[in-house]
């Protein structure tokens, strides 16, 4: 299916296929259910984004797609290749898919740029000088010039994110996966980020599948919206930005995305509202 | 479910778990290796080092058997509980108020805590002769050192406990318009609940090393006793049986002050979980 | 966190970066500016004050035997001391060195057994379920209980001393370790796995760093336990040492000396820690300074 702003020449790989995915935890008798029958599709080379009420089981998918967690039925496959499904329940995690973490994963003992080469020279893709060299590069590319010798506890919460991100794209992963990476940052970096986010994006045309529970952020960023259901969580509504790529922030005031927010509000709020009566916590 | 039935389901899958074999077969393995070492100068006609000494788990179950029916040796046991819980209590009486006060008042801690830094390195042990000239009686001696092996823990424990409690309690109760008594009795007390537990978790372990070994050190000894008058309890016991000769029953009362520490430590444990129902919740 | 007061005004060098002296100089700096240098000193001298006062000037009964202040430092810093130890005899460093010998040998074993041990019990869990149960089932015995039993089982009379103060110091090095394994955040873990990294690469690279801030409080704690087990040690068997100082002082009534030995144990065990912690603060720099640019605490 066309989406606007990604032409078929420049797609690359990294396409997602969700089909019927089921996640139980515990027992049959005394199970919860947090995925319940999930079919969607995550084009490649554009950005998806997943919104849900906290708790609603997006991170389960996620984990499931990075190889954390296991699927108790259903499959997921990456371009043609089976990630996990039946005989094969859980995904083997791999530097096709990295994970941006929501608390952040910068391995505190290590400066900022060995966090960046880390991918490359575990992976014996490279030797270490070569690897640093590319990690200066990228860095340096990303606005992130000068830090290299710190540690992340030296460093805000914002650039850390930045620098997991480079950090991720060292090895060219087919698929980026964001787990609600900007929770916990005010909105004011958050908006900083978003930019950061989508110029990376146009650089490397990798996909991405991010998760959010903020909807302005998800219309913002995406090419692809899946609003799910609170647990056990389920596409609601599935919804093509037809917005044009490259955005930035004056997107926010236009009709047009004021009247994707007039469309999915209310699903929105109905989702969350129900997760709030039935006491959902955050993770 | 009920409550009973799934207790009854998790222990049943508990002793039939991989977990619960794997961890039985290595002690199974341990008492086979020591059974084995010790009997080595009979079986192999030399002796394995070290193992080769010690007596066999045969022999020390069989002497424990004799030894749980004879009055005296639980006249030992009780006499060492008895110090155990004089010092432990007198430590968590003295500590937990101290702890609390040097926690609350910046002055109070910026004077005692150097003073109690600087006696904490000082091993509970080393106090010992001290202790024997300051006291009037060996068995005064003998609770305070005791008492100082949990004490410092104790305080410790409370003062960290104390300071971690999250600053906007205080402020919430404030602004609610609590007083300062409100404030100590509903959120400091409650706060320090957990950090208090494992100090006395802790602290007991250390009470009941300091009981045995000053019992040791009172009742035998190399350099001579220290008088003997309050001798007893399960460290001179355990002497005792040395210099007697008898080295299955220095197993046996090794083996009885790892199951009384043990259960001490479990009880405690116990208490604590009871006085901090908010704890257990996810 | 807000940043304390005066932070920018710590020394940079060319880079712009704050050197670990400048940091360190700062955070004496506001120490001494602090009202916690003359608190101190008040409380010391409330302390030997009232020793001074209790035994010496009003002369309480209770305190009758005890030796006194002044007659505990003239004795220490005597040349000819009458009880024959103080800080210009041999002997006095003599005892010093062997029990910081004794402490240095079993410290080191139980930290070379110790810290592979817990990090292999944290990691693997196979590993835990076979091992654990014998390691929780010999760790209640206290160490001076084993007192007897390694008299038995060894020769000489070093061997025991030195084992006691292993052992103690190994299951506290042990547990820490472990506890510092399982305490590793398991997104740094999973971040790894992504990035490609194999199994073993993961345990040297995020399991071993991750769980060193454990690891060194695990080895404060057991330097400190290694002192308590081979004092008593040393009072029971044994030669020379600081304990047994401490025990023929009493028997031989030599009383102010049981003080300078209790003081020397004090100051010694004190170093010891500090050391270890230093070492520690030196290797995980990336914590020190996320510590101390986050303010005091």
């Amino acid at each position: 299916m066309p989406i606007a702003g990604v032409s078929p020449q420049t797609a690359r790989t990294g396409g997602v296929r969700i089909v019927d995915a089921v996640k139980m935890y515990g027992s049959r008798e005394a199970g919860v259910l947090a995925v319940d029958h999930c079919t969607f599709d995550v084009p490649a080379g554009a950005i998806t984004v997943v919104v849900g009420p906290s708790g609603c089981g997006k991170t389960t998918l996620l984990n499931a797609i990075a190889g954390f967690h296991s699927l108790s039925s259903g499959s997921i496959h990456l371009d043609d290749e089976m990630l996990c499904g039946p005989g094969k329940p859980k995904a083997e995690p791999g530097p096709d898919r990295i994970v941006v973490f929501q608390n952040g994963a910068l391995f505190p003992w290590k400066t900022n740029i060995e966090n960046v080469a880390f991918g490359p020279i575990m992976q014996g893709l490279m030797g270490r000088s070569e690897a640093y060299e590319k990690a200066r590069a990228m860095m340096a590319d990303a606005g992130l010039r000068g830090i290299e010798n710190n540690y992340p506890g030296e460093i805000s919460s914002g650039v850390r994110r930045r620098v997991e991100i480079v950090r991720a794209l060292m090895t060219d992963p087919k698929i980026l996966l964001l787990d609600e990476p900007y929770r916990a940052l005010d909105s004011l970096t958050k908006s900083v980020m978003h930019e950061a986010l989508l110029e990376i994006f146009y650089k490397n045309r990798v996909t991405i599948f991010f998760i959010t529970h903020d909807l302005e952020e998800a219309i913002f960023l995406g090419h692809r919206v899946v609003i799910m259901t609170t647990r056990p969580c389920k596409p609601k509504k599935i919804l093509d930005i037809d917005i044009p790529h490259p955005r930035d922030y004056s997107v926010l005031t236009t009709k047009r995305f004021r009247e994707y927010m007039d469309e999915t509000a209310a699903a929105v709020h109905e989702e969350a509202t129900l997760a709030f009566a039935a006491g959902e916590r955050e993770r | 479910m009920t409550g009973l039935g799934r207790g009854l389901f998790r222990a049943a899958s508990f002793f039939t778990g991989e977990e619960f074999w794997r961890g039985a077969a290595a002690i199974a393995v341990f008492l086979l290796f020591w059974e084995v070492g010790s009997r080595s100068q009979m079986l192999f006609g030399f002796a394995f080092p070290w193992v080769g000494q010690v007596p066999a788990p045969s022999g020390v179950l069989k002497e424990m058997y004799r030894l749980i029916l004879e009055p005296s040796f639980w006249g030992s046991a009780y006499l060492s509980t008895m110090r155990v819980l004089e010092g432990f209590l007198a430590a968590m009486a003295i500590g937990i108020p101290l702890g609390l006060a040097m926690a609350v008042s910046r002055t109070f801690y910026g004077i005692s805590f150097p003073v109690f830094e600087v006696l904490r390195p000082i091993p509970p042990l080393a106090w010992v002769p001290a202790a024997i000239i300051f006291w009037p009686t060996q068995e005064m001696s003998i609770a305070f050192v005791t008492f100082l092996g949990a004490f410092f823990t104790i305080v410790i424990n409370v003062i960290g406990g104390a300071q971690s409690i999250d600053v906007r309690y205080f402020q919430a109760a404030r602004s609610m318009g609590s007083s300062t008594f409100d404030v100590f009795r509903r959120i400091i007390l409650p706060g320090v609940l957990p950090s208090i537990v494992v100090g006395a978790t802790v602290g007991i372990g250390i009470t009941w090393a300091v009981v045995v070994a000053a019992e040791m050190i009172s009742g035998g000894g190399s350099a001579g006793s220290m008088g003997g008058a309050a001798g007893g309890g399960l460290g001179f016991f355990i002497w005792n049986s040395y210099v007697g000769g008898s080295y299955t029953q220095i197993v046996v009362g090794m083996i009885s002050i790892g199951i009384a520490g043990y259960a001490s430590s479990a009880i405690l444990r116990k208490i604590g979980e009871w006085m901090t129902p908010w704890l257990a919740e996810g | 966190m807000t940043h304390p007061r005066g932070i920018a005004s710590i020394g940079r060098n060319a880079d712009g970066h704050v050197t670990t002296l400048a940091l360190t100089t700062h955070r004496v700096l506001r120490w001494l500016q602090s009202p916690r240098p003359y608190l101190m000193f008040i409380g010391f001298a409330l302390f030997l004050g009232f020793w001074y006062l209790a035994v010496e000037v009003w002369k309480l009964p209770r305190f009758a035997e005890m030796p006194g202040l002044t007659t505990v430092i003239s004795e220490w810093v005597s040349r000819a001391p009458t009880y024959g130890l103080s800080l210009f005899t041999e002997e006095y460093y003599l005892h010093i060195w062997v029990s910081t010998r004794r402490i240095a040998i079993a410290f080191f074993l139980a930290t070379a057994t110790g810290v592979p041990l817990g990090l292999f019990l944290g990691w693997s869990t196979r590993f835990r379920q076979y091992v654990f149960p014998v390691f929780e089932l010999l760790r209640p015995v206290p160490p001076l209980a084993w007192v007897p039993l390694a008299i038995v089982m060894f020769q000489g009379s070093e061997t025991p001393v030195i084992f006691l103060t292993f052992l103690a110091s190994f299951y506290a090095t042990a547990l820490n370790t472990m506890l510092g394994v399982e305490s590793i955040d398991v997104s740094y873990i999973r971040a790894a796995s992504c990035l490609g990294a194999k199994r073993w690469q993961v345990f040297r690279h995020i399991v071993v760093p991750g769980a060193l801030p454990f690891i060194f409080t695990g080895l404060q704690i057991s330097v400190g336990v290694a002192w308590f087990s081979l004092v008593a040690g040393e009072m029971v068997s044994g030669q020379y040492g600081l304990g047994y100082v401490i025990n023929t002082s009493y028997t031989m009534v030599r009383y102010p000396t049981i003080v300078i030995g209790m003081i020397t144990l004090g100051i010694v065990g004190y170093l010891t820690s500090a050391a270890i912690r230093l070492l520690g603060d030196y290797m995980m720099q990336w914590r020190t300074r996320e510590l101390a640019l986050g303010g005091d605490r």
